[in-house]
């Protein structure tokens, strides 16, 4: 029987690879220390019932109070509404800039960024101008999602310029138009496949930044989730460690929901490349 | 089967003119190149014939009816691209599928034209590879199959070849030929490579500057260039200004050397002319140490062999510059660099137009 062998100093030069080296090990300790502390110290905060003494009591109160339920699900509500709204002016307009108006691109580069310059305060107080042209707006907490449109846009374009640069998108459509595909169809069926990692990053980032934003809803009187946040941050510390411990939760699940929906659905990759399934 | 016209088609980019007034026909079944160098306005007539790019002025027929004006997605041409353009999400299959799914064919019929299709281009075992999967070759055979799948009035293919390497798109060019030939689909093919276009082609349309130069079947284009764009565009030429001597003679390079001509040139005695020879109507003869070059031969020196394979070409110093020759390589070894030659022009390979 042959016998396989492997050369001594390829052995070892495999084995030089495969250990770390002192540095990158002491880095990512510290690393994980700074992050994995703060954590920590706040889970063991958030169980103390009394002095060393642990349950799942300040989170039970959390669930059983109403206005925990009814704050997450407007939250949630509004951040799917800014997802969908964001999604549906954008996918079109980044398109039709790639293909029709790469010049224009630059310029909105700048606008994308618009919303990093102008405060909320700011914002908030140029609504009083929608309310007078859209009265029926007022009170209602649409005009939240439509705020948000505007906050998540700087995400959205870039995510989206991202996945768009990383297609040929002149010749996958020319492509499509020459097979017959009216434009909707080429988007639809051949352009947003290939930027769906695109497409659930944008989704993901309004996802954070609704449930987390708090300036806009507190000015306009809304008890959105970070509100309630704010409110129980204020009035009890064991039940703001929790709520802080289950946003924390719900945020890691929410970015590994769309980890595990990228790799199932096969979506493009860097290069535009459908990931082997 | 389709009938294709250009009439008058211009086309400006601002400020420059990258088609003035291209008129063409190709007739049903007939399978036209467009050649030339970049730049020369044959890619934007394409685009243009696709309905990519909005003609500046003329009109485009295909049966006779305008199409001038009618979006790319209603034109019925199937087109094939320089850069890969399969659809990443979808498997080979599915691509070719997508212009059926589009139109509203029931899953059965696309099923059986994609097979079929896929079979035509060689790769039904590779029907449910993804783009990322499959070589450049293949993709672009897949490419072809998608084009065809909606059984287009007319066949597009844009440089399809010139991302591939070499072996490959000898091996595609061909296939594209049977296929061609054996779906009898009006094509039209842009390239830059004159050896492609002289291969699959049953007529060549040379252009340049947005003009057209040249139209002619590959040998006439080839043999009888009209002017010293296609004559130095397509193969290689021997380029020399020259008077006319005679009705079967001219005299080139500032020696006077007298070359034998045969065609019928029509020109007065003394008037000027370009003396086009292609390098394979160049014979050579050994000279023996110290002998004179009998009648009719120029003497030459070998400067350098370039070995093309079956041909080697030759560089030689002669008293009216330097001439290429092509020989065949095993008598062009006998004739080492330093060799003194005599050069014996065959008039049927000397080409006279006006300067």
């Amino acid at each position: 029987m042959a016998a396989v062998t492997v050369e001594p100093s390829a052995a070892v030069a495999a084995a030089r690879r495969r250990r770390p080296s002192f540095w990158a090990v002491f880095w990512l300790v510290m690393a994980a220390l700074y992050f994995l502390v703060p954590l920590y110290s706040m889970v063991q905060f958030s169980l103390e019932v009394a002095p060393h003494r642990y349950g799942f009591h300040w989170y039970a109160q959390i669930f059983a109070d109403p206005l925990f339920r009814s704050s997450f699900l407007l939250s949630l509500r509004l951040a799917i509404e800014t997802m969908l709204i964001g999604l549906v002016l954008m996918v079109p307009t980044v398109y039709w800039v790639h293909l029709r108006l790469p010049k224009l691109r630059p310029v909105m580069d700048m606008v994308a960024i618009l919303p990093f310059v102008v405060p909320p305060v700011a914002l908030v107080v140029g609504l009083s101008g929608v309310f007078t042209v859209a009265p029926w707006l007022l009170g209602s907490s649409q005009i939240l999602a439509l705020v948000y449109v505007i906050l998540a846009l700087p995400f959205t374009y870039r995510s989206l310029d991202a996945g768009m640069r990383a297609i040929d998108v002149r010749t996958l459509t020319e492509a499509a138009q020459s097979v017959g595909a009216p434009w909707w169809k080429t988007l639809f069926f051949v352009i947003m496949p290939n930027i769906r990692t695109a497409m659930l990053g944008a989704a993901f980032l309004t996802l954070a930044i609704v449930m987390g934003e708090y300036t806009i809803s507190s000015l306009l009187l809304f008890n959105t989730f970070a509100v309630y946040i704010y409110y129980i941050g204020n009035t009890e510390a064991y039940q703001a460690a929790a709520l802080a411990i289950i946003s924390f939760v719900l945020t890691w699940g929410a970015m590994m929901g769309l980890f595990f929906l990228s790799r199932r659905t096969g979506a493009a990759g860097p290069a535009g490349v459908a990931v082997t399934r | 089967m389709a009938k294709l016209e250009l009439r008058g088609i211009r086309k400006e980019f601002g400020e420059v003119t990258a088609l003035e007034g291209l008129s063409l026909e190709v007739g049903s079944g007939e399978f036209v190149s467009l050649l030339g160098p970049s730049g020369c306005g044959k890619t934007t007539a394409l685009r243009i014939v696709a309905g990519f790019e909005r003609p500046t002025g003329g009109e485009l027929l295909v049966n006779d009816q305008d199409v001038t004006h009618v979006p790319a997605n209603r034109r019925n041409m199937g087109m094939v691209f320089q850069a890969y353009s399969l659809f990443p999400n979808m498997t080979a299959k599915q691509n070719v599928e997508f212009g059926l799914r589009v139109r509203g064919a029931d899953r059965a019929e696309r099923h059986r034209r994609a097979s079929e299709l896929l079979e035509l281009v060689g790769l039904s075992a590779r029907a449910d590879r993804y783009p990322h999967q499959l070589s450049g070759g293949q993709q672009q055979r897949v490419a072809l199959a998608r084009a065809l799948a909606i059984q287009p009035a007319v066949l597009l293919l844009d440089e399809p070849l010139s991302a591939l390497d070499a072996k490959v798109r000898v091996q595609l060019r061909e296939e594209i030929k049977r296929i061609q030939t054996q779906l009898g689909i009006t094509t039209l093919y842009v390239t830059h490579d004159q050896e492609e276009a002289l291969s699959v082609s049953d007529r060549v349309v040379v252009m340049s500057e947005g003009r057209l130069e040249q139209v002619g079947v590959p040998a006439d284009i080839y043999r009888n260039p009209r002017t010293p764009f296609v004559a130095e565009f397509v193969g290689t030429m021997n380029r020399f200004d020259g008077r006319v001597e005679g009705p079967d003679a001219v005299a080139i390079g500032s020696t006077g050397t007298r070359i034998p001509v045969l065609e019928p040139h029509g020109r007065g005695v003394g008037e000027p002319v370009l003396v086009l020879i292609r390098p394979e109507s160049v014979g050579l003869e050994e000279l023996p140490n110290g002998a004179a070059p009998a009648g009719g031969l120029m003497e030459a020196t070998v400067l350098l062999h370039t070995f093309l394979g079956a041909v080697t070409r030759m560089g030689l110093e002669s008293p009216v510059g330097t001439l290429i020759a092509d020989l065949p390589s095993v008598r062009a070894l006998t004739l080492s660099p330093g060799t003194r030659v005599g050069i014996r022009i065959d008039p049927s390979g000397v080409r006279l137009l006006s300067p």
